[in-house]
């Protein structure tokens, strides 16, 4: 709210000089958000008010055929928090995305340290395949690496074969559980890494040279300056690197709907994302969708907060 | 930086060695060594991370008959371009084309506008609710499709726009705009508003003066804005499986994966999957590598400065 090059400053600021010019009618600013604001408010706004109304609704049958909604106070949460369907995919959502985060952040800064260390050549080579793999359309990620991970011709199996694991040959990383979300994460981990280690490596640039001289002159190893200087150092960005991380690796119900495809056991593989869209889209239970809904809304923003704190302090800034 | 660094190298270089002992030799022998080994953990890491890529390309030149062999080769043995002729006349490729080319269009252009005049209000004034508008950004950037996926499916239903592209770019566009408000913020302000006084004081009305001189300076702005915009609409999955499930509406993401789906029925012929692939990743990469440092700095740029 300090900043200098203010419109709309008062004028208490130059209490000799006249203003530049009149001050603008206070009604501009508003009139240049309204179009951003409706869009907000048909798109984002109505669903989530549409949701919170639902979720305290009977909304069976009957009202998909007309009738007026009846309200029931928290019976759906009841039902829907009752169910330990419900409570099994909420544990796995929540192991499954701590995991993918914090591998995810330990690889990423891996490889920032690599970028730091190496060769400007090599460190320019790194950041390339990092760009590429991040460019990659979701999508087009999933569907290439089912091909690596096919059981038939994939190169996953036939490289397992070549190093002596003669029973990976035919294996179906897909038909079970545990091998469909380790898969997953490699795909996950794969695509978020490279975000990781390029914000991570401009963080690793700030750190000056002469502190970590200054650190090693004292006598200092490389383990002792990792964790007594360049760890405290570059906490702002690892801290929101891993906030986002957590945040992303909630919402990955693209990417298991796609693996699923290939034929993996739906029940036990869904996710928080995938167990709202078979409520809603697969048994038409609206009510109980837009229940759980509420609460991925709710988390999100809970685990959001620090986040946009940040970006708030920025504004101010 | 890169200056001091090739003077203090060439000092060291030429530092007579035979004055040095033996012990500095076999360290710096050491660290020789240990850089090197680096450079190869570093490119052996880069390899993995480019490898999924270079094997779609790959694959996608290659013919079926050749990707069922025991052995994979790992370069193009007899590249042809059969497989992308097969995608491209052989399924709804061109339809699911025109589909994501019209939502990504109309969302791109009401993106910008929007998130534009929004950027300019909020940089460049002060007024009561501005925080709270700026915190409502910020938070509605976060929220996931998959928790509002149903409710707009709802809304879209009850208004007859399901498997419309006004629909779903009204639901990309209010999506995207929050982040990209956020990232034109930072171009605005980063244009001082006495260089459009001092134009105004040289005799230019407002208009003109915004027109001639602040619009070509946020040009980057806006171009890395609307790649931005336009990466999000043609990758998106989620939402887009929601409200478009009939099949004759498909955007290219929705399509790629009923193209494999349709490929698995009769044993996935692998090499026409990866065409299809390519088709839609190349002209994101080429985007995405337009914009991704505004992307980097964007999102965590608060972080890195401190």
């Amino acid at each position: 709210m300090t900043a200098g090059p203010d419109v709309s400053a008062p004028p208490l600021t130059a209490p000799g000089a006249p203003p530049p010019r009149r001050r603008r009618p206070p009604r501009a600013p508003y009139a240049l958000l309204l179009p951003a604001i409706a869009v907000m408010l048909v798109g984002m706004g109505y669903p989530v008010f549409w949701q919170v109304m639902t979720s305290f609704q009977e909304y069976g049958l009957a009202q998909q055929f007309g009738q007026p909604p009846t309200f029931v106070g928290l019976d759906n949460y009841a039902r829907i928090f009752g169910d330990e369907r419900l409570w099994a995919v909420v544990t796995r959502s929540i192991i499954f995305c701590l995991a993918n985060a914090f591998v995810t952040l330990a690889i990423g800064i891996g490889v920032a340290l690599l970028m730091k260390a190496t060769h400007p050549v090599v460190r320019l080579v790194l950041q390339i395949s990092m760009l590429l793999a991040w460019a990659m359309p979701m999508v087009a990620s999933v569907t290439v690496w089912k091909w690596l991970f096919d059981w038939r011709t994939g190169v996953i199996n036939w490289l397992l074969v070549q190093v002596g694991l003669t029973g990976m040959d035919g294996h179906n990383w897909l038909a079970q559980p545990l091998s469909f979300f380790f898969v997953a994460t490699v795909i996950i981990v794969w695509m978020s890494v490279p975000f990781v280690a390029l914000s991570v490596y401009a963080g690793l640039t700030q750190v000056p040279d002469e502190v970590v001289e200054a650190a090693t002159i004292d006598g200092a190893g490389p383990a002792q300056v990792f964790w007594r200087i360049t760890v405290p150092m570059i906490r702002p960005v690892l801290s929101i690197v891993l906030l986002l991380q957590v945040i992303w690796d909630l919402r990955v119900f693209a990417q298991i709907r796609l693996l699923q495809d290939a034929g993996a056991p739906v029940a036990e593989t869904n996710l928080l994302g995938n167990f709202i869209f078979e409520l809603g889209v697969g048994r038409q239970d609206f009510a109980g969708a837009a229940a759980v809904s509420i609460l991925v809304l709710a988390l999100t923003v809970a685990l959001s907060w620090p986040y946009v704190r940040t970006l708030l302090k920025e504004d101010a800034a | 930086m890169s200056a001091v660094e090739i003077t203090t190298g060439r000092r060291v270089g030429a530092d007579p060695d035979p004055s040095r002992p033996a012990p500095a030799a076999a360290g710096r022998w050491r660290r020789r060594l240990g850089r090197w080994l680096l450079g190869t953990v570093a490119l052996v890491v880069a390899a993995i991370w480019a490898f999924p890529v270079y094997w779609m390309v790959i694959s996608s030149l290659t013919p079926d008959a050749l990707l069922r062999s025991e052995t994979p080769s790992f370069w193009p043995a007899s590249p042809s371009v059969r497989n992308f002729e097969a995608v491209i006349e052989g399924s709804s490729f061109p339809s699911a084309l025109r589909m994501s080319l019209s939502i990504t269009a109309v969302t791109v252009v009401a993106v910008l506008a929007f998130a534009f005049l929004a950027a300019l209000a909020i940089s460049r004034f002060r007024f009561r609710g501005r925080t709270s508008f700026v915190l409502a950004v910020l938070f509605i950037q976060m929220l996931p499709a998959e928790g509002l996926f149903i409710a707009q499916y709802k809304m879209l239903s009850a208004a007859g726009m399901l498997n419309s592209v006004i629909g779903v770019s009204v639901l990309y566009t209010a999506a995207i705009v929050p982040f990209t408000v956020w990232m034109l913020r930072g171009f605005v302000a980063g244009v001082p508003a006495e260089l459009e006084e001092a134009a105004m004081v040289d005799g230019l009305s407002r208009a003109k003066a915004f027109w001639r001189i602040t619009f070509p300076l946020l040009a980057p702005g806006l171009i890395a804005s609307g790649v931005y915009a336009f990466l999000q609409a043609w990758n998106e999955f989620t939402v887009a499986l929601v409200v478009l499930p009939a099949e004759s509406t498909q955007t290219l993401p929705l399509w790629l994966r009923s193209f494999l789906a349709a490929s698995a029925n009769r044993g996935v012929d692998w090499g026409e999957v990866m065409a299809a692939s390519t088709l839609i990743a190349l002209p994101v990469i080429v985007f995405f590598l337009v914009v991704q440092s505004r992307m980097t700095s964007g999102l965590v740029s608060g972080a890195v400065k401190g």
